[in-house]
């Protein structure tokens, strides 16, 4: 019922879109009906065009995240762990961080050219600030108690982090990578648009600018498409994995 | 922790801050990276100095914050008033915000070719962007804070006989606020990420078609230059948007 009832007015508006384009004869650059966006929708994923454009941008997304948030994971460990470092680094951390990726794209565009590794870069300078801001907040919530415990076993250093603090912070983190990997995907697709000559952004770009209308709807709602299932697969596993306790870190960051 | 012990904190990042431009100076001048890739922060300073004072770094600046402002302001006032109605009618809620939520995961520079193709490449077609991108999270914000009101302040509502106009004005609005301002913070980033795409790609007058520039022709202090004013912008707007966000929500503290 309630999905009926969420499908009832988007389906409206495709019928009464198509409708009116077919019943007045609209012959558009700009806008397709809905079954031509369908027809090029199938066409480009059966002749290759969209599997292999989004293997390129995933690429670019998944590698930066991986890099990004990789060294952010590093980084908030040991802000978390020493507070003099965290204190010591606030400053540059707040100056650094409102710096927009995008604003970015010259310099590596200047530095690296096209191709993967300026889009990999900038993925990773977007998807380090959540993960950072996250982790730390991850691990200075932890209950000192484990820290306690911790202590009491004389752990080493680095079982401490490995054995206590990285799997008590755990949910945590996994809600900040769900978040940074919406963040990776928005800026590989900005830098793609932007400059970058490969992936969906791309052939987006390119398809409106070479009048394609139908492609570049099928292309939006492939987009749409990749980034909502990212988040749900990542929603499901959170759920999976963490239960309530991903479910409590999602709704107070 | 004392204000003398938190001052002298502040203090030592500060510190921490300046070493890192240090090493910056260090590495442009002897680290071997060519100057046209990296500027020290001398240059990059000069460029600043001589773009405001000669140049016209003062009036792209202007430009970009104007644009960034303008969109936001525009998708702010559209989000709460879209988002008030589909918050405060059960209907509307079951039939439209599932709708919403099926657009949102869309990367917003994906719209941008849309609208490009829809508007040419023109100012008007960047503030569209603008306005689309920062609409959802001021949107989806106040649908939430609008929809998820206190049921004993409904039962208030009712029992004085509130129309639903009066309802949402006097109890459901104050009572998101807190959400609709959050919101409205994650949207002004929005509006600045997408006012810096958008300058980059139709050749607006702004900073991102000026480093845009800078880049291609090789001038990195410039280059540089409009980055740390992209660092600026979005610094300074974040600090004011939190002290008004402070302000507005000083009766919640008590």
């Amino acid at each position: 019922m309630k999905l009926a009832k969420a499908v009832v007015v988007p389906a409206a508006l495709l019928l009464a879109w198509e409708f009116v384009m077919r019943s007045r004869g609209i012959e558009s650059d700009s806008l397709a009906p809905p079954s031509q966006i369908a027809v090029a929708f199938v066409d480009a994923m059966l002749d290759g065009t969209i599997p292999r454009r989004t293997a390129e941008t995933l690429r670019a997304a998944l590698g930066g995240l991986a890099i990004g948030g990789g060294s952010a994971i590093i980084a908030s460990v040991v802000l978390g762990l020493v507070p003099p470092a965290a204190r010591l680094m606030q400053f540059s951390i707040e100056v650094l961080r409102p710096i927009p990726a995008v604003a970015l794209i010259p310099v590596a565009l200047l530095v690296l050219g096209f191709g993967y590794r300026m889009e990999i870069a900038l993925v990773a300078f977007a998807c380090f600030w959540p993960v950072l801001i996250y982790g730390h907040s991850a691990i200075t919530n932890i209950e000192p108690q484990l820290i306690d415990v911790s202590r009491v076993l004389r752990l080493t250093p680095i079982s401490r982090v490995t054995k206590i603090v990285l799997p008590a912070a755990l949910p945590r983190y996994f809600v900040a990578f769900r978040l940074a990997t919406a963040v990776s995907l928005i800026i590989a697709v900005t830098v793609e648009i932007a400059s970058n000559p490969q992936g969906i952004g791309h052939e987006l770009m390119a398809a409106a600018q070479s009048l394609h209308p139908d492609l570049m709807f099928a292309l939006l709602l492939w987009i749409g498409i990749v980034g909502w299932g990212l988040n749900s697969l990542l929603l499901f596993a959170q759920r999976r994995l963490f239960g309530a306790a991903g479910a409590a870190v999602s709704a107070s960051p | 922790m004392n204000p003398r012990a938190r001052a002298l904190w502040v203090a030592g990042s500060i510190a921490v801050t300046a070493l890192i431009v240090v090493a910056w100076q260090l590495v442009a001048d002897y680290g071997g990276i060519p100057p046209v890739f990296l500027p020290g922060p001398d240059r990059a300073w000069r460029a600043l100095v001589v773009g405001f004072s000669q140049g016209e770094l003062a009036g792209l600046t202007l430009a970009t914050v104007k644009r960034m402002i303008y969109g936001w302001a525009l998708a702010s006032l559209a989000g709460i008033v879209v988002g008030a109605l589909i918050g405060s009618s059960r209907i509307a809620r079951d039939y439209i915000a599932p709708m919403l939520e099926m657009v949102r995961p869309v990367p917003v520079s994906a719209f941008m070719p849309v609208v490009i193709a829809f508007l040419g490449f023109s100012s008007n077609m960047v503030l569209v962007v603008i306005a689309i991108g920062a609409i959802w999270p001021v949107l989806l914000a106040t649908v939430h804070g609008v929809s998820s009101v206190e049921p004993r302040l409904v039962e208030v509502s009712r029992s004085l006989r509130l129309g639903r106009l009066q309802t949402l004005w006097k109890i459901a609005l104050p009572n998101s606020q807190a959400d609709i301002l959050a919101g409205m913070r994650i949207g002004l980033t929005v509006a600045l990420v997408l006012a810096a795409i958008g300058e980059m790609l139709t050749s607006e007058y702004g900073l991102g078609f000026y480093i845009l520039i800078a880049a291609r022709g090789f001038r990195s202090a410039d280059l540089f230059a409009g980055v740390i004013l992209f660092g600026l912008i979005g610094l300074v707007s974040n600090l004011a948007l939190q002290e008004i966000e402070r302000y507005m929500l000083r009766w919640k503290r008590r």
